[in-house]
């Protein structure tokens, strides 16, 4: 299978996980779901310290169906809670992050927004780059052009379903990684690693050059070795937000975030 | 050209499209496809026909309304897709993707409901065709439309109560995704309205215009002429579609009448939901608001894209009536025809009785969608007799 070379420059997000993949390691991105809490920073903060590649900040919406019971709870949480896209933006203009930060989110918010305005507004809270999983790459012209003018790198998703000839198209349109989704379903933490995790990612890798990190379904670091033995690496939403929703705080957080790196720097050590 | 094709994008004018997750894309394009072929295919047509025919009763009537015609000072005349198997429009669309849905190898049907017609007609075209049928649906409309959960129930259908966000349709269209985008293989997505991603809109209205060709051929016959008026309920909008595509290419005044609380083209800004862009209530930032209406079918916050570019060209307006006037209204066809509307369809009465003044002398054709029986528990609290 040829890999079709995409000829834009690297944002930071790219260039920071693929010099991660270059080290020979595997690059772990968790997820956080933006305003969840007062101190939601702190949690942003405990990802960082635990040793995290990247974060994807979550802005809630009232109609997540891409997501699980979990992260659909601390949406509603920060929603009622008053939480906007301009309010986690402005906190996070304080906020001097040490590595790139992307949103996830769903296409409405910057369709709302309006594109130049999302993207001037993750520009100037230090965003680099959008997950936006309702708006599948058929429907995604104008914001990648939007988004490719500023700067931002919007990610795209390959799917078990999805057939060579789309992967092939995803991989010249997606900036940042492909985020490879590790199961048919919506995420969630699951027992045991979906086959199909690794199968994706394999098939991912086939038709991009980009780094190809595997989210939804993963729940142990365990599974997320597991994953790397394709992927370049993880995304981990629910099981960071579970412990967030259940109050347990930003040392858990912290710890949880070290013990994925750990066993992700033991299986894979890079060559130093 | 309006109500005709929307080609591979799926669009009408600027709205509709398919804004789905990835993993559903495949599927979408697969259905789609499979649409086409079957549309055009003289066996299919003629396996639908005839369960329309033999199983669900078309066609339907067409009843003319001589003494509420009276009252009004118009004369009324009902599409009587009330008369339907199970009691409403819904079955022409559910029996064409039902037998899609086979024709593709799928096994099973999910689908959301409203009211619980939705969901009823596909409990029955799963258990007619043999398959596997589950339904979600909000849990406030569970309580509001104990009935329909029961029929579900007895028709085989498995009744999942959405619990997240306002517990009614919307949130039951988010957890029927949600089963698709796990289930995709084995299930199909079996939508109940002309809304979602491309090709529903398209397909839905295709299996609903057998509303528009019936009628258009009844009232010429009886009337001698096309209606002036061509009027119907709207929430997401399916039965509006399917009358109306008989009559858009005359001169007939088209009119969707919308619930106050949840007037997405009367109140709504385009956005994007459930797979469409189409007009949404929606805040500043894009959160969708909850709709409110007496009526579970029309408690959606959104409308079909089909629906937003009629208006958008002017081609059909959107009226909106309240609560207490559906009330009123309620009450009428039952007292003058001896015909118990749903709450639905008592939203296209409102506006016919509160505007009976600007259309005295008129010729109005209106599709009654569904009969009220699933309703009068419902009205037994609210109307003291």
């Amino acid at each position: 299978m040829s890999t079709t070379a995409s000829t834009h420059t690297p944002g930071r997000l790219e260039a920071t996980l693929r010099a991660q993949r270059d080290a020979g390691k595997k690059c772990l991105v968790p997820y956080i779901t933006g305003g969840l809490g007062d101190d939601w920073l702190a949690s942003l903060a405990a990802v960082i310290d635990g040793g995290a590649d990247a974060c994807e900040i979550g802005i809630p919406f009232s109609d997540p169906v891409m997501d699980g019971p979990i992260i659909q709870q601390a949406n509603d949480i920060a929603l009622e809670a008053g939480v906007t896209p301009e309010s986690i933006a402005a906190d996070l203009r304080g906020f001097e992050s040490p590595i790139p930060l992307a949103f996830m989110t769903y296409y409405n918010i910057a369709y709302r927004m309006g594109h130049e305005r999302f993207a001037k507004m993750l520009n100037d809270c230090g965003v680099s780059g959008t997950i936006l999983p309702d708006i599948p790459m058929d429907e995604s012209d104008d914001w990648i052009s939007v988004a490719d003018d500023n700067g931002v790198e919007n990610i795209l998703f390959a799917a078990p379903t999805s057939p060579d000839d789309r992967l092939a198209r995803t991989g010249v349109r997606a900036r940042g990684f492909v985020y490879a989704v590790g199961l048919l379903g919506i995420t969630g933490e699951r027992k045991t690693l979906a086959e199909s995790a690794i199968k994706i990612a394999a098939r991912t890798k086939d038709h991009t050059d980009l780094p190809v990190l595997v989210g939804v379904g993963i729940g142990s670091p365990e599974q997320a070795v597991e994953a790397c033995s394709q992927a370049d690496g993880v995304i981990i939403g629910s099981t960071v937000v579970r412990r967030l929703v259940e109050g347990q705080g930003a040392g858990a957080v912290r710890d949880l975030i070290a013990s994925y790196r750990e066993a992700l720097d033991t299986a894979f050590p890079g060559s130093s | 050209m309006t109500m005709t094709d929307p080609g591979p994008t799926g669009r009408f004018g600027e709205f509709g499209g398919r804004f789905v997750p990835e993993t559903l894309v495949p599927a979408c394009i697969e259905l789609e496809e499979a649409f086409y072929e079957a549309w055009a295919d003289p066996t299919f047509r003629a396996e639908l026909d005839t369960l329309l025919k033999d199983y669900a009763g078309r066609p339907s009537a067409l009843t003319d309304c001589p003494r509420l015609s009276e009252e009004l000072g118009f004369t009324l005349v009902l599409k009587r897709e009330d008369l339907n198997h199970t009691g409403s429009h819904k079955i022409n669309n559910v029996l064409g993707q039902a037998l899609l849905a086979k024709r593709m190898g799928k096994t099973r049907l999910v689908a959301e409901t409203g009211a619980g017609q939705h969901g009823v007609a596909t409990a029955t075209a799963a258990a007619l065709l043999g398959m596997e049928c589950l339904v979600y649906m909000g849990e406030v409309d569970m309580k509001r439309q104990e009935l329909n959960v029961f029929r579900m129930k007895l028709l085989g259908a498995e009744v999942t109560p959405a619990m997240s966000g306002s517990r009614t349709l919307k949130d039951a269209v988010n957890e029927a995704m949600r089963d698709w985008v796990a289930t995709v293989e084995e299930s199909h997505y079996c939508l109940g309205s002309v809304m979602g991603p491309h090709p529903y809109p398209y397909m839905v209205r295709e299996f609903h215009r057998v509303i528009g060709s019936e009628a258009r051929e009844q009232i010429n016959e009886r009337h001698g002429r096309d209606p002036d008026v061509v009027t119907a309920c709207v929430g997401g909008g399916s039965n509006a579609a399917g009358i109306f595509s008989g009559f858009v290419d005359t001169d007939a005044e088209l009119v969707g009448v919308e619930p106050a609380g949840g007037a997405a083209v009367g109140d709504g800004i385009p956005g994007v939901v459930h797979g469409m862009l189409s007009y949404l209530k929606q805040d500043e930032w894009g959160q969708v608001l909850e709709a409110e209406s007496i009526s579970a079918g029309l408690d959606y916050p959104g409308v079909g894209p089909e629906h937003s570019h009629l208006a958008h060209i002017g081609r059909a307006r959107y009226e909106q009536v309240t609560d207490a006037e559906v009330i009123e209204a309620f009450k009428l066809l039952p007292r003058t025809e001896g015909i118990i509307p749903a709450l639905e369809c008592a939203h296209a009465l409102a506006w016919l009785s509160r505007d009976r003044e600007a259309l005295a002398g008129k010729l109005v054709l209106m599709n009654l969608s569904g009969r009220g029986d699933k309703d009068v528990n419902q009205m037994m609290e609210i109307l003291e007799l």
